[in-house]
C-alpha cells in the first residue's frame, strides 16, 4: 500500500523553509492518506475530483453566490431597511420601474431616466473606448514588436499606466484638465481662450475615453505582443522572400493570426467598459448634468448616496448589469475555446 | 490557615486588578468630520474628560463627511456602527438615535438649553426623546470678497438688497477685475433653498406634508437656472457633477475668483486660517426675494446611537460635551454659531478669531433672528435631505442643458414622492 511506503527524506542540500516544513507535511500526509483511500474506495477513483473541488466550492459559494442570490432577493423587495425581514416582498415591481419606459432609445421618455442615461452613457462610451482601444493596442504592439531602439524601455513606458490605481489616474488627468489645470495654461500662454473640458458634455465623454485608455492600453498591448511574439517567423521569412508587401503582410499573416489574441482583447475590454466607474466618478463625477454618468456610478447613488437608499431598486438594476456581463463572459469563454481549439 | 490568606489575598488582588482593566475596558467610539478645526478641539476636550474619567475611553474616529452622509447611514442600517456620530442629516439617522434620557444626569438642562433643535434630531412621531445636542448651528448666508469690490470700484448692495441686486453687482465686479465666478454657492438643498425660501417658497402644504413646486420655489430655481445662463454662475460648480453630489467653492472663494459665496457659518474658522491677508472677505446678512429674507439653519448634531452597549459610558459623554464650559469653549475655539440658548443669550467670546471672523460670525448670529419658519420647518423634516438630493440633481441637469425647468420640476415631484413612499414600504 502507498501509505507504507517511506516518506523519501529531504535532499540534504535543502535547508531552510522547505525543511523546516517537511517533517509536519509528512506527518499530516500520513494522517489524511488513510481517509482518502477509505473515500477512494467508498465513491470511486473519478470522483475524487469532487471532493477536491469542495473546498473552494464552499468559498465560492459564500463569498461570490450567496452574495449574488442575496442581490436577487433584494431586487424583488422594497422599503428602506437593511435586514431581509424589514423588507417586503414587491414581486418584479423594481424591474417593472427600471424598464417603464416610452421609448427605450430615448432616456427622458422613462420614469426611471438616469439608469437609461448610464444604460446610453455606458453603451456609447464602450463602444468608444473599445474600438479605439483595441485599434491604438494593436498598432502599438506591432510597433514594439518591431526590432526598434530601446524597446523595453518603451514596453515599460506604455505598461506602466496599468499598475496606477484608477483613482490616481483620475486625479493626475483632472489636475491637468480643469480650469486652472495644466492644459488650460498651456493654452492660454500660447494666447488661446481656456476650454472648460471637464464641463462641456462632448469634451468630458472624449476625455473619459482618452483617459481610459492611456491607463489601460498597456494591458491588451502586453496580450497582444505576447500573440504577435507567438507567430512563427519563418511564416515573414517567406513573405520577404517572395517580396510581398508589408500591408499584405499585415493583412494576410498577422491578423489572422493574431485574431484568438483580439477577440479575447475585445471581450474583457467589452467587460471593463461596462463596469466602469471609478475612474469617471473621480474625473467629472458623472457630469455635467448625466453627460458621463454610468450605469454602476447610478447603482451606487441609487444604493447609498440617496437619503432614501434604495437597495432594492440598485438591487434590480444590478441585476440587470449582472446579465449583460453574463453574456460577455460567455462570449469570452466561447472565445477562449476557439483560441483553444486554433 | 496561612495558605487560606494567601489565597484570600491573591484572588482580591486578582478580583481589583480584574475590576481595573474591566472597568478601563469601556471605550466609546465617537464617527467625527471636520469642516475646520473643530476635530482637534473635541480632541482636546475628550482628553480632559478621560483623565476626569479613568473608567472610559473614547476614541475619535476622524472621517471625511462623505463617510458620514454615505457610510454611516448603511452601518448603521446594518446594526452596526459608533455609539456617537456627528451628523448632518439629522432626520435620516433619527431612527437608529438612542433616546439618552433614562441616562442623563439632568435632562432637564438638555431640554432648556437645546429645546428648540431637539425635534430635528427624534425618530418621527416622537416628541419626548433626547438624542444628542448640536454641535454648531449653521445658517447659510454669502460671504464677499470686499477686495474686490474696491478695485472694481463698485459699492456693494446695502441691507435689504435682493438676490438681483446682488447678482448684477457680483457680475459687475467679476466683469471689471477678470474675476472668473461673478457668485458661487454650494452645490446643496440647504443653500438653494435658502434662495427658495427668501422668494416665498412654502415647502409644505396645510397638513404638513412636502408639496415643493410652487411659486415662491419656482421663482427660486428660475433665478438660479438664469444666473447659469446669464454668466453671474458658472457651471463648473453646480453644473459639472450629477447626481445628489456636493460641490463647494472654497478653493475658489480662498483664490480670490469668487466675488460672492452662497454657503454659511461654517465656513469661518476655515477662511480666516486660509485667506489670511490676502484679501478683505466679510459675511453679509441673507439677501431678499419676493417673500422674505432668510436663510437656512442647518448644523451638525452629536447623536447617540441605540446599538451602542455602553448607553451610561455615553451619556457620561454626552453630559461632559454638552455641558456649558464644555460646549462653550468647543463653540469659542471653533467659532461656531451656538446651538445651545443659554450660551447664545450670554454671547460668545471668539478669543481666537482675528476681527473679519468676529465680525462675520456676528452678521451669523444675527440672521438666526431672521429666519423663517418655512426654513426651520424644512430642517425639522425628517426626510429633508430627499427633497434637497431630487432638488439639486434636477436643477443641476437643467442647469447643463439637459431639459427645460418643468421637465426638471416634474422629475423632482416624481423623485420625491418615489423615495419617501420607499420609506414608508
Amino acid at each position: 500500500m502507498a501509505s507504507d511506503a517511506p516518506i523519501p527524506a529531504a535532499p540534504s542540500e535543502r535547508v531552510g523553509a522547505a525543511s523546516f516544513f517537511a517533517a509536519p507535511l509528512a506527518v499530516l500526509m500520513r494522517l489524511i492518506d488513510w481517509p482518502m483511500q477509505v473515500l477512494q474506495r467508498l465513491i470511486g477513483e473519478r470522483r475524487m475530483a469532487y471532493v477536491f473541488l469542495l473546498p473552494n466550492l464552499i468559498f465560492f459559494s459564500l463569498f461570490v453566490f450567496l452574495p449574488l442570490i442575496i442581490n436577487f432577493i433584494f431586487s424583488v423587495t422594497g422599503g428602506a431597511g437593511l435586514f431581509p425581514s424589514e423588507r417586503p416582498y414587491v414581486g418584479a415591481q423594481q424591474y417593472a420601474y427600471l424598464f417603464d419606459c416610452g421609448s427605450f432609445l430615448d432616456p427622458s421618455s422613462c420614469r426611471e431616466d438616469h439608469f437609461w442615461r448610464g444604460v446610453s452613457n455606458t453603451a456609447r462610451f464602450t463602444v468608444f473606448q473599445v474600438t479605439a482601444m483595441v485599434l491604438f493596442s494593436l498598432l502599438t504592439a506591432v510597433v514594439l514588436n518591431m526590432k526598434i531602439r530601446a524597446r523595453g524601455f518603451f514596453r515599460a513606458v506604455y505598461f506602466f499606466p496599468v499598475l496606477l490605481s484608477p483613482v490616481v489616474v483620475a486625479l493626475t488627468w483632472k489636475w491637468i484638465l480643469q480650469r486652472d489645470g495644466l492644459l488650460n495654461a498651456a493654452i492660454t500662454s500660447l494666447g488661446g481662450e481656456r476650454i472648460l473640458f471637464l464641463v462641456d458634455p462632448s469634451w468630458a465623454m472624449f476625455w473619459i475615453v482618452f483617459v481610459s485608455i492611456w491607463a489601460h492600453m498597456g494591458f491588451y498591448t502586453l496580450i497582444l505582443l505576447a500573440g504577435l511574439q507567438a507567430i512563427p517567423a519563418d511564416l515573414y521569412e517567406a513573405a520577404e522572400m517572395d517580396a510581398t508587401p508589408r500591408w499584405r503582410v499585415f493583412w494576410r499573416i498577422t491578423l489572422p493570426l493574431l485574431w484568438p489574441n483580439m477577440i479575447v482583447v475585445i471581450v474583457l475590454a467589452l467587460i471593463r467598459g461596462v463596469q466602469t466607474f471609478d475612474e469617471v466618478f473621480v474625473l467629472t463625477g458623472g457630469g455635467p448634468g448625466t453627460a458621463t454618468l454610468m450605469v454602476v456610478h447610478y447603482i451606487y447613488e441609487t444604493a447609498f448616496a440617496n437619503q432614501v437608499q434604495n437597495f432594492g431598486l440598485a438591487a434590480a438594476a444590478s441585476v440587470v448589469l449582472g446579465v449583460v456581463l453574463f453574456a460577455l463572459t460567455l462570449a469570452q469563454l466561447a472565445a477562449s475555446r476557439r483560441k483553444g481549439a486554433a | 490557615m496561612q495558605s487560606k490568606h494567601w489565597i484570600s489575598a491573591l484572588a482580591l488582588t486578582a478580583g481589583l486588578v480584574m475590576g481595573g482593566i474591566a472597568q478601563a475596558q469601556t471605550t466609546v467610539r465617537i464617527a467625527w468630520y471636520s469642516d475646520g478645526n473643530e476635530g482637534e478641539v473635541i480632541t482636546d476636550l475628550l482628553k480632559r474628560f478621560e483623565s476626569q474619567n479613568k473608567d472610559i475611553k473614547v476614541v475619535l474616529d476622524q472621517v471625511p463627511y462623505k463617510a458620514i452622509t454615505e457610510n454611516l447611514p448603511v452601518q448603521l442600517a446594518s446594526g452596526q456602527g459608533p455609539d456617537i456620530a456627528r451628523v448632518v442629516d439629522l432626520g435620516g439617522i433619527a431612527r437608529y438615535a438612542l433616546d439618552l434620557r433614562p441616562h442623563l444626569k439632568d435632562a432637564a438642562y438638555w431640554e432648556k438649553n437645546f429645546g428648540p433643535f431637539l425635534p430635528w434630531m427624534r425618530p418621527e412621531g416622537d416628541t419626548k426623546a433626547i438624542t444628542g445636542f448640536m454641535t454648531q448651528l449653521t445658517v447659510t448666508g454669502p460671504f464677499v470678497n470686499k477686495t474686490l469690490f474696491e478695485q472694481a470700484g463698485i459699492a456693494m448692495p446695502g441691507a435689504k438688497a435682493t438676490w438681483e441686486d446682488w447678482g448684477k453687482a457680483a457680475k459687475d465686479v467679476a466683469a471689471k477685475v477678470q474675476a472668473p465666478f461673478p457668485l458661487a454657492m454650494d452645490r446643496s438643498g440647504h443653500r438653494f433653498f435658502s434662495v427658495a425660501i427668501s422668494e416665498g417658497a412654502k415647502v409644505f402644504d396645510a397638513k404638513g406634508e412636502p408639496a415643493v413646486i410652487d411659486d415662491g420655489f419656482k421663482r427660486g430655481a428660475k433665478l438660479v437656472y438664469d444666473w447659469h445662463q446669464s454668466g453671474v454662475m458658472k457651471k463648473e460648480l453646480w453644473g459639472s457633477v450629477s447626481g445628489t453630489a456636493y460641490r463647494g467653492a472654497n478653493d475658489e472663494f480662498k483664490n480670490a475668483q469668487v466675488v460672492m459665496y452662497q454657503s454659511g457659518s461654517w465656513q469661518i474658522a476655515q477662511f480666516d486660517k486660509t485667506v489670511g491677508d490676502a484679501f478683505d472677505w466679510i459675511a453679509v446678512p441673507s439677501p431678499c426675494g419676493a417673500g422674505n429674507c432668510s436663510g437656512m439653519p442647518g448644523g451638525a448634531g452629536l447623536v447617540a446611537i441605540k446599538t451602542t452597549k455602553s448607553p451610561e459610558a455615553v451619556a457620561k459623554v454626552m453630559d461632559y460635551l454638552a455641558s456649558e464650559p464644555v460646549l462653550s469653549e468647543f463653540y469659542a475655539r471653533s467659532l461656531f454659531v451656538p446651538g445651545h440658548l443659554g450660551i447664545a443669550a450670554k454671547g460668545l467670546d471668539y478669543q481666537g478669531a482675528s476681527a473679519p471672523a468676529k465680525a462675520a460670525l456676528k452678521v451669523f448670529s444675527d440672521q438666526v433672528a431672521q429666519l423663517s419658519a418655512v426654513a426651520y420647518q424644512l430642517q425639522g423634516y425628517t426626510s429633508n435631505r430627499v427633497i434637497f438630493n431630487a432638488v439639486i440633481s434636477r436643477l443641476g441637469q437643467a442647469i447643463s442643458g439637459e431639459g427645460s425647468l418643468d421637465e426638471a420640476y416634474k422629475r423632482m415631484e416624481s423623485d420625491i414622492a418615489q423615495q419617501i413612499a420607499e420609506r414608508k414600504k
